[in-house]
């Protein structure tokens, strides 16, 4: 078996006024059926990272790669149509607040039947169906009124179990979700990820989670990616966190508050300009080890 | 669960209360409208009568003339209720306009509300088939602007919109007559019909394109619209360069909301995306403008009423004016805001229906 998405240096840039901004600078990585974190602060090129897999990069953002590999075929490769045949079909993505992801003027459940019916073949009463279904294996409790119900009748946290329901139906083999949990209060979030992990586990899925919150990486995902200015600073076993050795982890890690422990003052995370211009590290794993 | 399910059960045999929950915001929603709009007519009447009594027009000497005697000058005077005090000639007014009175207009020798009858559907039907082809172009128009944005398409889209606003609508009137009707042929001249078609078909709607189809007589029925297509296509062009450009932002503002991303995610063609998700929530923003657009149409384009000869309330109320036949400038100032306020209502339940975060 080869990694089901492998991804070799990968750059995105945006040109503007004041010169090229270089958002994600040259990284490779790779994904089994694995649970990957990427983790970095606002603007580490994370999000843009999640986006170029899907080939989304809104204009004028220019995206180059050696390749983008799903299950050994190039992506980048691919017209603009068979991609839109990708997307969704075999790459979905899960975004960060229900409330700006979600149409506002189409009823819930025509927006997961859309999605499913566009990569099914299958008649509207299927797909009204496979819809309830899908609500009720994201815990909706009363799928029916929900179908019919519009996206501002709906909490955030059901907004974004909503989210992953329409995002799995048409059985993806990776779900990107980038901050899935961000714009949630603390309370749902754990309810969101439960639930989210257990249907990307039934199904075999390789999951991207895209985040910073260390705390919930280190408990959700096998393996962590650490970006930083556009680059993976480091990679490590999500298990082995604490015991990472590149010192922006270390300081995002003594920057958090913990609970065991009582500290008087956080610690400041004191830059180095050489982590910006540091070489990527490669975030490709063997496919024996993986 | 299940304790739950029962739950909703055992609030079903109570329909009717629930029967009344469900009605009463449209009773209430009714009654508001119902509310609103007296108090914008009284609103109005009470300008529309104040203006009819500062206008440095003397009523009395346009109807007598200069030369009439002074008890000819009196008879008069009394016979408009001049003589009475202000207060009470305002309440005659009221009374008389809640009854469908406007008076009688100098120019025509007819009650006002007879002159009404006749002018506006000529404006209503002028103003509608001018809004459609706005719509129908001009909405198309502005979302292919904004996809794409900064191409030569949305170039050629600003200048379409630029001339619309800038070129003067006699101008454009003028050579569209002297072009396609004086040389080519190709449309029907100034008015509504070919002047052997005249008060043939029965008037119904007093919209002669309709009357004409309700009647079945289908020459009548192409006369009318050769006569139309020119004035409409000109009143469609005004209306469309700002229809077209109102789009384009709307459609910008849209495509750059995350829920645009989620589509594509799906995998959505560009068509679906843009047609499909992004226009149906420009819907409800375009209502206003649409609305804006077609009640300052159906409020008479002078100009292009004149050039056309077209019969209809613009050029009517300003005749009127020109004449000082103040009860037809009333009357007409009347129906124009009452044309706005059913608009503006109209426009408020359509969004109830395109947009669910408004019920």
């Amino acid at each position: 078996m080869t990694h089901l998405l492998e991804v070799k240096n990968l750059s995105v840039n945006f040109p503007t006024r004041n010169g090229v901004v270089e958002a994600v600078r040259n990284i490779s990585f790779s994904l089994g059926k694995e649970r990957l974190g990427i983790v970095g602060e606002s603007g580490s090129g994370k999000s843009i990272t999640g986006r170029a897999i899907l080939r989304l990069i809104k204009k004028p953002g220019i995206l180059t790669a050696d390749y983008i590999k799903l299950e050994g075929q190039d992506l980048l490769k691919l017209s603009e149509r068979e991609m839109r045949g990708v997307r969704g079909h075999k790459i979905s993505m899960v975004m960060q607040d229900p409330k700006f992801s979600l149409n506002p003027v189409m009823r819930i459940g025509d927006q997961i039947c859309e999605a499913y019916q566009l990569h099914a073949r299958v008649s509207r009463k299927e797909a009204v169906k496979k819809t309830i279904e899908m609500l009720e294996a994201v815990l909706i409790r009363d799928p029916e009124r929900v179908f019919k119900a519009y996206p501002h009748e709906m909490s955030g946290g059901m907004g974004q179990r909503i989210m992953i329901a329409m995002m799995l139906i048409p059985d993806p083999q990776i779900l990107i979700a980038d901050e899935p949990t961000s714009a949630l209060d603390v309370t749902v979030q754990k309810e969101v990820l439960e639930i989210m992990d257990k249907l990307v586990r039934e199904r075999g899925m390789g999951l991207i989670f895209i985040s910073h919150d260390l705390n919930v990486v280190s408990a959700f995902c096998d393996r962590v990616l650490i970006m930083y200015a556009g680059r993976i600073v480091e990679t490590c076993r999500a298990d082995k966190l604490s015991e990472a050795k590149h010192p922006y982890t270390q300081g995002l890690l003594k920057s958090m508050p913990q609970l065991e422990r009582r500290v008087d003052r956080l610690e400041i995370l004191q830059r180095d300009e050489a982590w910006r211009t540091a070489p990527s590290i490669s975030g490709i794993v063997d496919v024996e080890q993986a | 669960m299940t304790t739950k399910n029962n739950g909703g059960r055992r609030l079903a045999p109570s329909s009717s209360q629930n029967l009344l929950k469900s009605i009463s915001p449209w009773v209430i929603g009714f009654v508001k409208t119902t509310f609103t709009v007296l108090i914008t007519m009284v609103g109005l009447l009470c300008v529309t009568f104040i203006i009819g009594r500062v206008m440095p027009i003397d009523p009395v000497l346009s109807i007598v003339g200069e030369a009439a005697s002074n008890e000819t000058y009196q008879q008069a005077y009394r016979d408009l209720g001049l003589d009475k005090p202000v207060i009470t000639q305002f309440f005659i007014f009221l009374w008389d306009v809640m009854h469908g009175n406007f008076g009688e207009s100098l120019l025509t020798a007819r009650p006002v509300s007879q002159d009404l009858i006749r002018v506006f559907p000529a404006t209503m039907e002028l103003a509608t088939v001018g809004i459609i082809i706005g719509i129908v172009l001009g909405v198309p128009l502005g979302v292919i602007a904004a996809v794409r944005q900064g191409t030569w398409v949305d170039h050629i889209a600003r200048v379409i919109a630029l001339i619309g606003y800038s070129m003067p609508v006699f101008w454009i009137g003028m050579i569209g007559l002297m072009v396609l009707y004086g040389k080519l042929d190709w449309v029907a001249g100034p008015g509504r019909l070919d002047i052997f078609y005249v008060d043939i078909v029965p008037s119904v709607t007093g919209m002669i394109l309709i009357d004409s189809l309700l009647a079945g007589d289908m020459t009548i029925f192409w006369n009318a619209v050769s006569h139309i297509i020119l004035p409409a296509g000109l009143l469609a062009y005004y209306s469309l360069a700002y229809i077209s450009r109102m789009t384009r932002s709307f459609m910008l503002e849209q495509l750059d909301q995350e829920y645009i991303v989620t589509a594509r995610v799906k995998g959505l063609s560009e068509t679906s995306v843009v047609w499909r998700h992004a226009l149906g929530n420009v819907k409800v923003p375009l209502i206003t403008v649409i609305a804006l657009s077609y009640a300052g149409l159906l409020e008479g384009s002078v100009l292009t009423e004149t050039i056309f000869s077209w019969p209809g309330i613009g050029s009517y109320i300003t005749t009127a004016l020109l004449s000082a036949d103040m009860n037809a400038v009333l009357g007409g100032t009347m129906v124009v805001g009452l044309v706005f306020v059913s608009l503006n209502i109209f426009a408020d339940l359509l969004y109830k229906v395109f947009d669910p975060r408004a019920k």
